[in-house]
């Protein structure tokens, strides 16, 4: 068995009465089921005790003063005791208010010993909360709380030895305890002398839990980190759900069951995760960004747009291919819950809140991928610099364009794992959006800006000088250049044109003279990837009045890409 | 006198809440700014809020037209316009962050602007389907009650000002060298009430530093583009 984690106990005493800010001095007593819970020292002095009946007490003391128990205030007051604690070591374990352990090792480690922790700890917690605490360190919770009743510092070694005179009664199981002492084994060191296989088989479990803890072996170490809320929720699909409506109805059930896991927390959400898997294992996840807390109404609401816009989208490349089987909500960003602050002159809160109704009211139309907001990232042609971000998702990452400026680093750097990155700074960071596309990569820090800056001001061999074109053609539209014989123009390949060009005809009516021209602008991409190379050559024509034309040749066709209007 | 000295700071607010700032106009309503290079078309100095502008013949003219509000805080929509060119609106000026694209609204167009318009300062709209007068009128009351602007694109029954690109052209390209550099752009404004008057005005659309500026106000200007300013009050 593994030795107990050395651990810091950081003890108040008299915590309801510090918590309700009762002078010691005073003679009182707080109550809990009719029985003295805790007394300040002058009750103490007066005669009264923890455990003493109401009556007997007040006979004891006609003068005490009872105070209203309030489990909430104690816990309440003893948060920023935590907080100072947590300063200093990370890792509290509360026990109770009044009462907290930490895994002292780091700490003790760090100030140089478990004595100069405890020094750290006690003024930390002085000066932050005008508290008086006592410190103990030991081996095992058990060990380290009598050792801040005690106050001291127990050796690694020594936990057994400082356990060995403690009366039986403190291992916290009365009737044990009453039957260990009629057996005349009085203190945790007669305990402790016992076979554990005998006291096991005499006692059960119970007794050998409490050998356990005698022997300075405390099974039970804090954990060392204090784990999240629980907050997402999921369910199940079966039959999977084919349908919006089949999905929604369970969407809605799941919507409550997080708002009021999120109620009991006391916490508003204001970013959710929607996540779907359906029968063929494909996963689906979108956030949902929300600038006022959003309600278990708002949250069904977004989950069945978000379902809307999966099972009857519009685009087919993310449309499932199966039935849905499950769902999941998870909250992602949380808040306090302080009820929402609209604007003072009824004009609704501020311009940023207004736009996020109304936007969502938009997508609530035509669904989320409605509303797009456009980020400019590095690319060659005026489609490929931009990237559509749907309104509410974190606009950090960039998306499938995983590929190097310089056209010749392969994609999937991702792999390269945090080592790789710090130890390349210089190039790596375009590599770092994950072209998996999995859940977590999605959001990324702050400083997504810069890093997109730093993306831009990348050389893109190929790219077109100047202003971007104003009108960029979804889908380019085919035309021809022709040179003054009527004959296409042609590009060699040394990248000549095989005639100046004199006349532009594109689909939908247009039919210029050329005037003026530039290029090729050749680009030669992905050519180690057959499915998505492209080569083509880019060519910017402009009539003597009107609008320019950026064209592009690719396998001796011409196409219109994009309008200089 | 400690009251003065207590409220002097106030205007200062305006520089520290995020929003638009207020431009009044003489006749007291609030006006969204506009680049110095359409200042001419606007006698009050700036786009009356509420009011419908129609944008004709070049994305440009509406890049240019949206960024003058957008430098300055305001929110802006595009709708009904998939082939909106996002690197240059950023190039204008105009914050990406602040600007929502619904690029294909289909048939919803009618609600969905109607529903920007309550939120957004300005709204870019390319109808998809025919307007009729009752439409028009509508979403112009939208415009009108919630203070913000319409910018359709194309023609639009009731508009308050009509901007079209007269004339354009692009320089900087020659005969197989080059690049297109800048874009001058001769803009014809005309309407109702104020701008009954037609007014022309020569400007800068795109090019190195010059985006937004009158032509010809600058020394920098290419010299192929040697273009006299000139207002026609025709």
């Amino acid at each position: 068995m593994t030795p107990p984690v050395r651990t810091l106990a950081v003890w108040v005493p008299d915590w309801p009465l510090v918590a309700a800010r009762v002078d010691p001095g005073t003679i009182a007593a707080v109550l809990r089921a009719g029985r003295v819970w805790a007394c300040t020292g002058a009750a103490r002095v007066a005669g009264v005790v923890v455990g003493l009946r109401r009556r007997d007490a007040q006979s004891r003391c006609p003068e005490l003063q009872l105070i209203p128990d309030d489990p909430a205030r104690d816990a309440r007051a003893f948060e920023p005791v935590i907080a100072a604690v947590e300063t200093v070591v990370p890792g509290v374990e509360v026990m109770r208010p009044g009462l907290c352990v930490v895994p002292s090792r780091g700490g003790a480690r760090y100030f140089g010993g478990d004595d100069q922790l405890t020094v750290q700890v006690r003024q930390m917690v002085r000066s932050r909360t005008e508290v008086a605490c006592r410190t103990g360190v030991a081996g095992g919770p058990f060990a380290a709380v009598l050792a801040a009743r005690a106050d001291q510092v127990v050796p690694p070694d020594g936990t057994r030895e400082f356990l060995a005179p403690m009366p039986v009664e403190l291992l916290g199981q009365p009737e044990l305890a009453e039957l260990l002492r009629r057996l005349g084994l009085t203190t945790l060191g007669d305990v402790a002398r016992l076979p554990a296989p005998d006291v096991l088989a005499r006692f059960g479990p119970d007794g050998a839990q409490a050998h356990r803890l005698a022997r300075g072996r405390d099974g039970h170490s804090p954990t060392a980190r204090v784990p999240p809320l629980e907050l997402a929720v999921s369910c199940e699909l079966d039959p999977p759900a084919d349908r919006v409506e089949l999905a929604v109805f369970a969407a809605k059930n799941l919507a409550e069951q997080v708002y009021d896991r999120l109620v009991d927390a006391n916490l508003a959400c204001t970013r959710i995760r929607i996540e779907a898997q359906t029968e063929h294992g494909e996963q689906f996840g979108r956030v949902w960004r929300h600038d006022g807390p959003l309600t278990a109404v708002a949250i069904a609401e977004r989950v069945r747009w978000q379902l809307d816009g999966w099972l009857a989208g519009t685009a087919p490349a993310v449309q499932p291919t199966a039935g849905v089987t499950l769902l999941r909500i998870v909250p992602e960003e949380v808040v306090t819950a302080a009820g929402r602050q609209l604007g003072l002159w009824g004009d609704g809160g501020s311009a940023a809140a207004r736009v996020t109704r109304a936007l969502a009211r938009v997508q609530g139309l035509l669904g989320p991928d409605a509303v797009m907001t456009a980020q400019v990232v590095g690319g060659r042609g005026p489609a490929e610099r931009v990237r559509l971000v749907p309104w509410g998702e974190p606009r950090t990452d960039f998306g499938p364009a995983t590929w190097g400026p310089g056209g010749f680093r392969p994609g999937g750097f991702a792999s390269g794992g945090p080592g790789a990155r710090s130890s390349a700074p210089d190039d790596t960071r375009s590599g770092d959006s994950g072209s998996d596309g999995s859940g977590s990569d999605r959001e990324g820090p702050d400083g997504a800006p810069r890093v997109r800056d730093e993306r831009n001001s990348k050389p893109w061999p190929g790219a077109l000088p100047g202003p971007a074109p104003a009108t960029v053609l979804p889908d380019p539209r085919p035309a021809v250049l022709s040179d003054a014989s009527g004959a296409p123009v042609g590009v060699t390949g040394r990248c000549a044109v095989t005639a100046p060009p004199v006349r532009l005809v594109v689909a939908g009516g247009v039919d210029l003279e050329v005037v003026a021209w530039a290029g090729p602008w050749p680009v030669d991409e992905r050519w180690w990837d057959s499915a998505t190379h492209r080569r083509k050559a880019r060519f910017q024509v402009a009539p003597r009045s009107g609008p320019a034309w950026l064209l592009a040749l690719e396998h001796g066709r011409w196409w219109a890409e994009a309008v200089y209007d | 006198m400690a009251a003065a000295s207590v409220l002097s700071p106030v205007p200062r607010i305006g520089t520290m809440v995020p929003g638009v700032e207020r431009h009044r106009g003489p006749a007291g309503e609030q006006l969204l700014p506009v680049i110095p290079g359409l200042a001419s078309l606007f006698p009050e100095g700036g786009l009356r809020r509420g009011s419908t502008v129609t944008v004709a013949d070049s994305t440009s003219l509406l890049l240019a037209l949206l960024s003058g509000a957008s430098r300055s805080g305001a929110w802006c929509a595009v709708v009904g316009m998939a082939s909106f060119g996002a690197v240059a609106a950023s190039e204008s000026g105009i914050a990406l962050d602040r600007l929502a694209l619904v690029a294909q609204p289909g048939a919803a167009w009618q609600s969905v602007t109607a529903a920007l318009l309550d939120a957004f300062e300005m709204v870019a709209v390319c109808p998809s389907t025919r307007v009729s007068s009752t439409d028009a009128r509508r979403l112009a009351a939208r415009a009108r009650e919630r203070g913000s602007l319409l910018v359709p694109l194309g023609p639009w029954e009731g508009a308050d000002l009509r901007l079209s690109v007269t004339r354009q052209h692009w320089n900087g390209l020659g005969d197989g060298h080059g690049y297109l550099r800048g874009h001058q752009a001769e803009i014809h404004a005309e309407g109702r009430g104020s701008f009954a008057r037609p007014r022309q005005v020569q400007l800068w659309l795109a090019g190195e530093d010059l985006a937004g500026r009158p032509a010809g106000s600058t020394t920098a200007a290419p010299r192929s583009a040697a273009v006299v300013v000139r207002e026609v009050v025709a």
